[in-house]
Parts: C-alpha cells; sequence; structure tokens
C-alpha cells in the first residue's frame, strides 16, 4: 500500500528472541505464534498432497472409461481426498493456524490460556495426522468408503478403515483441546478496555466455532469408535440382522458432520468481517449482526443434520422439521452477506490481494449458499441428493468460501508474521486464474447434477462427457493459479521486501506490533480504547 | 392429493424452477450491488470515504424479513412437492426392486422377475426396496425419483413414466468398487406389451450369456478373469483345483467342481476361501437358469491345466 516509510526488519522476534531456533525449539515451543506456523505447514502439505488428488480424480473422469485408474484406486483416490480435505486441512486449518496466530494478539493477550495444552493439540493432529497416513499403506490398503464412512458399507469393506477412522479419533480430541483452550482464552485474557462489543469479528468467529469443536466433536468420535466396534468385535449396533439400525449411524454421524460445515465456514466469515472493513477504510456495517448471526448459526446449525438424509427413509415429520430448520439457518448467513456489501457503500476501496480473494468469496459462497437452498427444500433435494450437484454445492462452499477466506487471510496476515512480503502482481495474475478456474471447474457439476449425474462415480453414460471435460480443464486452470499463488506468497515471505508493522492500515491490536512481533507480542499490555473498525480513533490514515 | 398432479416430474419441477429463479436473482442483485460499489468506491473515485455509517436498524429488519418471507415460501413449495412424492396413488402396480452389489434385479406380482425394469407407461408404479447387503440407492433422474435401498429397512418409492421409452436407473449411494456400474434400465411400454411380456412364459432365448452375467452381476468387481488377484479369487484355472477353505471357522480343503461353486454363489458364507474377507454378497434372486449358466461359464474357463 503504502512503500514510502521504506519499513525495515526488527531486530528481534519471536523468530530469535528467545535465542532458541533449533526443530526442537519450534516442535516442542508453547508460543502461540509458532504453534500456529507449525500449523500451517502441516495443513497445507495435507491440502497440497489432496489437491495433487483431486487433480488425479478430474483426469479420470476427462472421459468416460478408464483413463488413468481403475475403479478400486479411483474409489480410495476421493475418500483420501475428501479426509484430506476435510479432517487435515480445513477443519483444524482455521483455528490451528490463524485462531492461534492472530486471536490472541487481537485480544491483547500474550499467549492462549493453556499453552501446553495447545502444543499438545498440535501433537495429537500430527499423531492423527501420521495414523490416517499410515492406514494408507497398511492392512487391506487406503479405505474406499467416502469420508462419511457409512455402515454397513465400511464394515464390509477389507480396506484399512479401522485405523483411517482411529486417525479421525485422535485429530478430534486435537480438535477439543483447541476449542476448551480458545473458549478459555477469550473469556479470561481479553486485555483492559477490550469489552465484547469491541471484540473483533474474526474473534467472535473463532469463539463460536470453539464452542462446535467441544460440543460436537465428542459425538464423531464415539460414532467412529463404534464403526472400530463393529468392525473387530462384531457388536452389530448398525446390522439390521442382529437388531442393529444403518440409519442411526448416519444420525450420529451428522450431528457431527453438519455443525463441522460451521466450523469450516464461520472463520472464513470472520475473515471477511475483517478485511471489507480495512480495504474500504469504513467501520464494519453492523457489527452486532454479524456478530449474533455467527452465534446463530453455531446454535441453529446443530439441529438440521438430517438434512443430509432426506432420502434415507427418514419418516417425513422429520423431513419436514429438518427441512424447516434448514431453511431458518439460511437467513443469518443472508443477513452477513448484504452487510458485507453495504460496507462498501461510500467507502474507498482498494484492490488488493486480500481484498480480491474477500470479494471473489462473497460471490463463490453466495452460489454455495444458494445452491443449498435447492438442496434444503423436501422435493427438489430428492433429485438433487447425492449426485454431482451437491459435489459442486460443497465446493462452492468449502473451496470458493472458506478456502478463498483462507487464501485472503494468508496474505493478510502472514507477512505480519514473517516481516516480508510477497508481490501484488503475480498475486493478482493467480487470483484471477483461481477464480477463473474455480467456476470452470465446479459450475459444470452443478448442472451435471442436475441432469442426473451421480456423485462417486468413476464411470459415467456419454451424455455427461462434454460437461466433465470442460470440468477438468477448469481445474489445470484452477491449479495453475493455486501453484502460483503458493509460489508468490513463500518466496515473498521468505524472501520479499519488508513489511512494516501497519501497511494495510488495521485497526485491530495486531497492527500495534511490530512485523514479526516478538515473543510476548507486545511491548507492554495494551490498554482498548476504541472499537476494533475505528479507523479515525486508531490514528490510522 | 392434488388431482392435478399426475407424475412425480410435475411434483418437482415446478419447485425447481421457483427456487432456482429466486436463486438466480438474488445472486444477480447481490453480485452488481458488490461489483457496482467497488468500481463507484474505488480509491481512484473515492479517495476517502465519504460515510462512517456503521449500521442501519431499518435495513438490517427489512433484508432479515424479505429473506425469511423468500424461504418460508421455498420450504412450503418444496415440502408440498415432497408430500406428492409420498402419496402413492391408489391403483399403483407394485414391483420389488432387489438391490446388491453390483446389481438390480426386478421383481412382479406374478413372480416374474428380470433384470430390466418393464412398467406400463401412463400408469403409476410402486417399487419397494430390497438390499441383499449394503445401503444403496434407487435413482431414476428422469423422473426425479430417489430413495436410498438400506438393509432391514421397508423403503419405497413411486413414479410414472409419462411416455414409452428407455430411461436410466442409476444407483446413487456408494456401495464399492462397481458402484458406478450399477445401472438398469426401465422400459416403459404400452400396457399392451406389458401385460404379454408379463405373462410370457420364460423362454429360452432370453437367456444371457454366462460372461455377459458376470459382468451385469457386478461379479467381475470383485473377481477377475484373467488370473489377476481381486478382491476376490480369480476365475481363471478354478475348476477342478484345490482351494483351502474355511467351514465354520475350520480348515478344509475342497476340489472345486460344481457342488462347491454352486454352493460358493448361493452361499457365500459358507465356505470362505482362505485368505480372503467373507464380503460376497448372497445371491438368492439368482434364477435357475442364471446358475447353470455361471457355472458352465467358469468351468470353461477354469480348464485347470496340469
Ligand atoms: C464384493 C465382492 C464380490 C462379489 C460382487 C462377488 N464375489 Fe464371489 N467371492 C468374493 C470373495 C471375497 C470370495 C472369497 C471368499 C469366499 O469364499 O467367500 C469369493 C468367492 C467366490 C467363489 C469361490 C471361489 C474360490 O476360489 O473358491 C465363487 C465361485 C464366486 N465367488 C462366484 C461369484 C459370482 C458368480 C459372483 C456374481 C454373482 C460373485 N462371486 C460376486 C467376493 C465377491
Ligand atoms: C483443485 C482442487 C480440487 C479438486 C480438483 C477437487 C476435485 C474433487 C473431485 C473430482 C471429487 C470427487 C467427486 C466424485 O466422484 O464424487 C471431490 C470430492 C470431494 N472434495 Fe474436492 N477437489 C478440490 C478441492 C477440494 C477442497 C479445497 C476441499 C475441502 C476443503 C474438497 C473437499 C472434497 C470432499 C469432502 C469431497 C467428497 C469426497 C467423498 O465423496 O467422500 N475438495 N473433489
Ligand atoms: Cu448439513
Ligand atoms: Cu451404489
Amino acid at each position: 500500500m503504502n512503500s514510502s516509510n521504506h519499513p525495515t526488519l526488527p531486530l528481534t522476534s519471536f523468530w530469535n528472541d528467545t535465542g532458541k531456533c533449533g526443530v526442537s525449539a519450534w516442535v516442542f515451543s508453547t508460543d502461540h505464534k509458532r504453534i500456529g506456523l507449525l500449523y500451517l505447514y502441516s495443513v497445507l502439505i495435507s491440502f497440497l498432497v489432496a489437491v495433487l488428488i483431486g487433480l488425479l480424480l478430474k483426469i479420470e473422469l476427462m472421459a468416460p472409461g478408464r483413463t488413468i485408474m481403475g475403479p478400486v484406486t479411483y474409489n480410495a483416490l476421493f475418500t483420501v481426498h475428501g479426509v484430506l480435505m476435510i479432517f487435515l486441512f480445513i477443519i483444524p486449518g482455521f483455528p490451528g493456524v490463524f485462531g492461534n496466530l492472530v486471536m490472541p494478539i487481537q485480544i491483547g493477550a500474550s499467549d492462549v490460556a493453556f499453552p501446553r495444552l495447545n502444543l499438545l493439540s498440535w501433537w495429537l493432529y500430527i499423531t492423527g495426522a501420521l495414523t490416517i497416513v499410515l492406514s494408507l499403506f497398511t492392512g487391506g490398503g487406503p479405505p474406499d468408503t467416502g469420508w462419511t464412512f457409512y455402515v454397513p458399507f465400511s464394515v464390509r469393506t477389507g480396506t484399512n478403515v479401522s485405523l483411517a477412522v482411529i486417525g479421525v479419533f485422535i485429530v478430534g480430541f486435537s480438535s477439543i483441546l483447541t476449542g476448551i483452550n480458545f473458549v478459555t482464552t477469550i473469556h479470561r485474557l481479553r486485555a483492559d478496555g477490550m469489552a465484547w462489543g469491541r471484540l473483533p469479528l474474526f474473534v467472535w468467529s473463532i469463539y463460536a466455532t470453539a464452542w462446535i469443536q467441544i460440543l460436537a466433536t465428542p459425538v464423531l468420535g464415539i460414532t467412529l469408535l463404534l464403526v472400530v466396534a463393529e468392525r473387530l468385535l462384531g457388536t452389530g449396533l448398525f446390522d439390521p440382522s442382529r437388531g442393529g439400525d444403518p440409519i442411526m449411524f448416519q444420525h450420529l454421524f451428522w450431528i457431527y458432520s453438519h455443525p463441522a460445515v460451521y466450523i469450516m465456514i464461520l472463520p472464513g466469515m470472520g475473515i471477511v468481517s475483517e478485511i471489507f472493513p480495512v480495504f474500504a477504510r469504513k467501520p464494519i456495517f453492523g457489527y452486532k449482526m454479524i456478530a449474533f448471526s455467527s452465534l446463530a448459526i453455531a446454535g441453529a446449525g446443530s439441529l438440521v443434520w438430517a438434512h443430509h438424509m432426506f432420502t434415507s427413509g427418514i419418516s417425513d415429520m422429520a423431513v419436514l422439521v429438518f427441512s424447516f430448520l434448514t431453511f431458518v439457518v439460511a437467513i443469518p448467513s443472508a443477513i452477513k452477506v448484504f452487510n458485507w456489501v453495504s460496507t462498501l457503500y461510500k467507502g474507498s476501496i482498494s484492490l488488493e490481494a486480500p481484498m480480491l480473494f474477500a470479494l471473489s468469496f462473497i460471490m463463490l459462497f453466495s452460489i454455495g449458499g444458494l445452491t443449498g437452498l435447492v438442496q434444503g427444500a423436501a422435493a427438489t433435494n430428492i433429485h438433487i441428493h447425492d449426485t454431482q450437484f451437491v459435489v459442486g454445492h460443497f465446493h462452492y462452499v468449502i473451496f470458493g468460501g472458506a478456502g478463498f477466506a483462507f487464501f485472503s487471510a494468508m496474505h493478510y496476515w502472514l507477512p505480519k508474521f514473517f516481516g516480508r512480503t510477497y508481490s501484488e502482481k503475480p498475486a493478482m495474475i493467480s487470483w484471477g486464474l483461481m477464480f477463473a478456474g474455480f467456476n470452470l471447474t465446479y459450475f459444470p457439476m452443478i448442472i451435471l447434477g442436475m441432469k442426473g449425474m451421480p456423485r462417486r462415480y468413476y464411470d459415467y453414460l456419454p451424455e455427461f462427457a462434454p460437461l466433465n471435460l470442460i470440468s477438468t480443464i477448469g481445474s489445470w486452470i484452477l491449479a495453475a493459479g493455486l501453484a502460483i499463488m503458493m509460489i508468490n506468497l513463500f518466496m515473498g515471505l521468505l524472501k520479499g521486501r519488508p513489511f512494516g508493522s501497519n501497511p494495510w492500515g488495521g485497526a485491530t491490536l495486531e497492527w500495534t506490533t511490530p512485523s514479526p512481533p516478538p515473543t510476548e507480542n507486545f511491548d507492554e499490555e495494551p490498554v482498548v480504547t476504541h472499537g476494533p473498525y475505528d479507523f479515525n480513533r486508531a490514528g490510522v490514515p | 392429493m392434488d388431482p392435478i398432479i399426475q407424475t412425480t416430474n410435475q411434483a418437482v419441477d415446478p419447485v425447481f424452477k421457483f427456487i432456482i429463479g429466486i436463486c438466480i436473482l438474488l445472486f444477480i442483485v447481490i453480485s452488481t450491488v458488490m461489483l457496482v460499489f467497488t468500481f463507484r468506491y474505488h480509491r481512484s473515485r473515492s479517495p476517502k470515504p465519504t460515510s462512517v455509517a456503521d449500521g442501519n436498524i431499518w435495513l438490517e429488519i427489512l433484508w432479515t424479513f424479505i429473506p425469511t418471507l423468500l424461504v418460508m415460501a421455498m420450504f412450503y413449495y418444496g415440502w408440498a412437492g415432497y408430500l406428492a412424492l409420498r402419496n402413492v396413488p391408489g391403483n399403483a402396480l407394485e414391483v420389488t426392486a432387489t438391490a446388491r452389489m453390483w446389481s438390480w434385479s426386478f421383481s412382479y406380482p406374478n413372480a416374474k422377475t428380470s433384470r430390466k425394469m418393464y412398467v406400463p407407461a401412463g400408469r403409476p408404479i410402486l417399487v419397494n426396496l430390497v438390499s441383499q447387503d449394503v445401503i444403496h440407492g434407487f435413482y431414476i433422474p428422469a423422473f426425479r425419483v430417489k430413495r436410498d435401498v438400506v438393509p432391514g429397512m421397508k423403503n419405497h418409492v413411486w413414479f410414472i413414466a409419462p411416455q414409452k421409452g428407455s430411461y436410466d436407473l442409476f444407483c446413487s449411494v456408494y456401495c464399492g468398487t462397481e458402484h458406478s456400474k450399477m445401472l438398469a434400465t426401465v422400459e416403459a411400454v404400452s400396457e399392451q406389451e406389458f401385460n404379454d411380456w408379463l405373462n410370457q412364459v420364460e423362454s429360452h432365448h432370453e437367456k444371457i450369456s454366462g460372461r455377459k452375467l458376470l459382468e451385469t452381476l457386478g461379479c467381475l468387481g470383485c473377481h477377475s478373469l484373467d488370473g489377476t488377484a481381486g478382491v476376490g479369487p480369480t476365475f481363471k484355472g478354478l475348476w477342478g483345483s484345490k482351494q483351502i477353505v474355511l467351514t465354520n471357522g475350520k480348515e478344509r480343503s475342497v476340489i472345486v467342481d460344481e457342488e462347491y461353486v454352486r454352493r460358493s454363489i448361493l452361499d457365500p458364507k459358507a465356505d470362505i476361501v482362505k485368505g480372503y474377507q467373507p464380503i460376497m454378497p448372497v445371491n438368492s434372486d439368482l434364477r435357475e437358469n442364471e446358475i447353470e449358466e455361471l457355472v458352465e461359464f467358469i468351468q470353461e474357463i477354469g480348464g485347470h491345466s496340469k
């Protein structure tokens, strides 16, 4: 933005001010910033591996019939793709990376409430991730159940479901501990003057997310253990010939996994709520409504799980109730979108990389949300459930929505922690490629689903071929954009020009510390005297 | 029930039009406003913000109220259409669809069974859904109907084929290796043709070759014909060979003959080949002539040469 004041790197920061820099000083560090960066590297590795797998899936689907792999491989790969993306990238990603890096500084704390528990969370994450990786190469080979592990298939298949599921169970524990840590931190460690009404909206969203992590994840843990018990001990809990019920598994699974969708998207919404005011130089429109709607989404979102099961055979009464509640949850999301757009009105907007990603978040998330309405209505759900429509829809929400918000946050906040920044031009080019490639990849899937092509299909009828080909070509453009973005970002963070303490002109506390911040975050305890988007009183131009 | 609704398409398609119409409208409004603001208030045109407004209670009420109305309308139409999908017309013809990994079979009130689903066009069809193994999904996109086929659960679905023709039937719930090959055809014919077909005694030229059967029944998803190992043992060289099997948990060795192959197909759990998982689906819906064909074919390609 304003490079005339030639920022220089501070001599000391959390990278070196403790004097400990070796590998063990990182993997055993209790500093929330170091842990945040450990999470960053680990979730990005999972993400990139899963992207490569996604590209292979798309190549296979380029034309009908066998292209590069057989059905057994395809089924294993879409399962691994889903598991990595959901359990190892997007769920731990926001709390683990930006929750850790930014949230404590934004509330004026020097660390989270339980720093050692925080470290344990990362270790549990790594243990779980390695267990999942191990499951791919041992026993009956990679699981082929889909990321949903539906019984009875997951009980019957000879692949290594048990170990994979135990890995997910361990990652779940990491998530629960992070949730507990963050709720406590936000309640107890706010700086003087940081009233609830002055909390940055990103903190609000992390707070709502943390509650879901605490309350919903245990249900997933138990459900997955039951699958292991069913496989190893033959308990028959889900086996109808022995008095069990396979539909019960689906209820238990979605009681966690629908709220988990909000673990994925709420922090993304929080990030957009930070970026819009800063790049429009205007206070956020409807602060209270946005904060409140995060809580409303977290609360009401816990009551809609069975909308994944309208065709399963649940009662018509259940369909009525869950369809109704699904539409109720749509309202707070809509309110957020209107408030974000209004923030732009009469602002002074600068279109740098974080803002471009945030603006495209609005469009992609809107498509995701609106296609969600088509699925929430009972009659239309029946036709598109379990089709490519759903695959298109959730990529719009979690990749176009949450994913783009993640990239936005990477461009916005990572320079703060590295003290150096990337070049703007390649960032713009990569954004353009990704936005175009994204729509080219996933919009055809929405149409394919309307035409009736089911999901998790290794092969398809010739009538679906043209749209699948377009989608595959789109995925290459998307991948090219992603590659440019990652290379530009990390080259810049490591070698780029220095990044001052507040080049974006933000009014939240992280912009009052040097870039990179010292281990203690603040030289003296901050006292908060104004709201998070009060640029005038923060004294930024 | 609404007497105007004659087919399942008519119950669903107007709901699609209504919801997608509103969605497109909302999307256009949101993105246009956003893009116009971004252009108009770009820093080059608007160097300083000209407002510090941080909220407006009337706007908040307005844009809470309008979406609430819209989504409630969507909910209502969606629900009404769904009810039509659930209310089976009284005069429906009953067919039972049996799903297993990875094939469909259809049986009719007179006990006739078929691999294709023949239905009279214009008449409501009530399909009872039975699964022999895992969860499958009965999905005919052309009629907008779908219902999961859950083991141990009585599920049903109904539709009308408005016109004569062939329609695709997919398995919509992921069920393993050959999930995407678990297709069948719905053959809608005239009432007259249907009755002729239904009452026709099994004729011999309806016979399908053993090779084709292995394919349509999904056997080849687990068994290979060329000696490569899969989820199940290969059929190549099987006939006449010596197999170590577990019977009731006890190991014994058998020579593969007609009796053994028959038992393996009809009651896979009886003898489990050593080193394999007991995951082969039961095949209780096979007809006698189909079993003969299968056994014959396995014998043919299995010519065990010593
Ligand atoms: C889900 C995978 C699967 C499918 C589908 C399947 N099988 Fe099998 N089959 C197996 C497995 C695993 C075994 C070995 C374990 C056992 O004996 O049950 C087996 C064993 C057999 C055997 C005994 C082979 C031997 O080496 O002794 C025969 C014969 C057989 N299957 C025939 C068929 C036929 C015919 C079909 C199609 C109607 C079929 N199978 C479908 C998995 C499958
Ligand atoms: C370049 C990036 C990506 C590509 C090319 C891609 C492609 C695909 C494809 C082809 C499928 C399988 C569709 C099917 O056969 O049913 C799939 C499934 C899936 N994807 Fe992606 N994807 C990408 C990124 C993502 C991201 C960022 C996420 C989440 C954060 C994600 C989450 C999922 C999930 C959860 C599934 C479902 C897996 C299942 O059915 O069990 N994907 N993706
Ligand atoms: Cu859901
Ligand atoms: Cu299937």
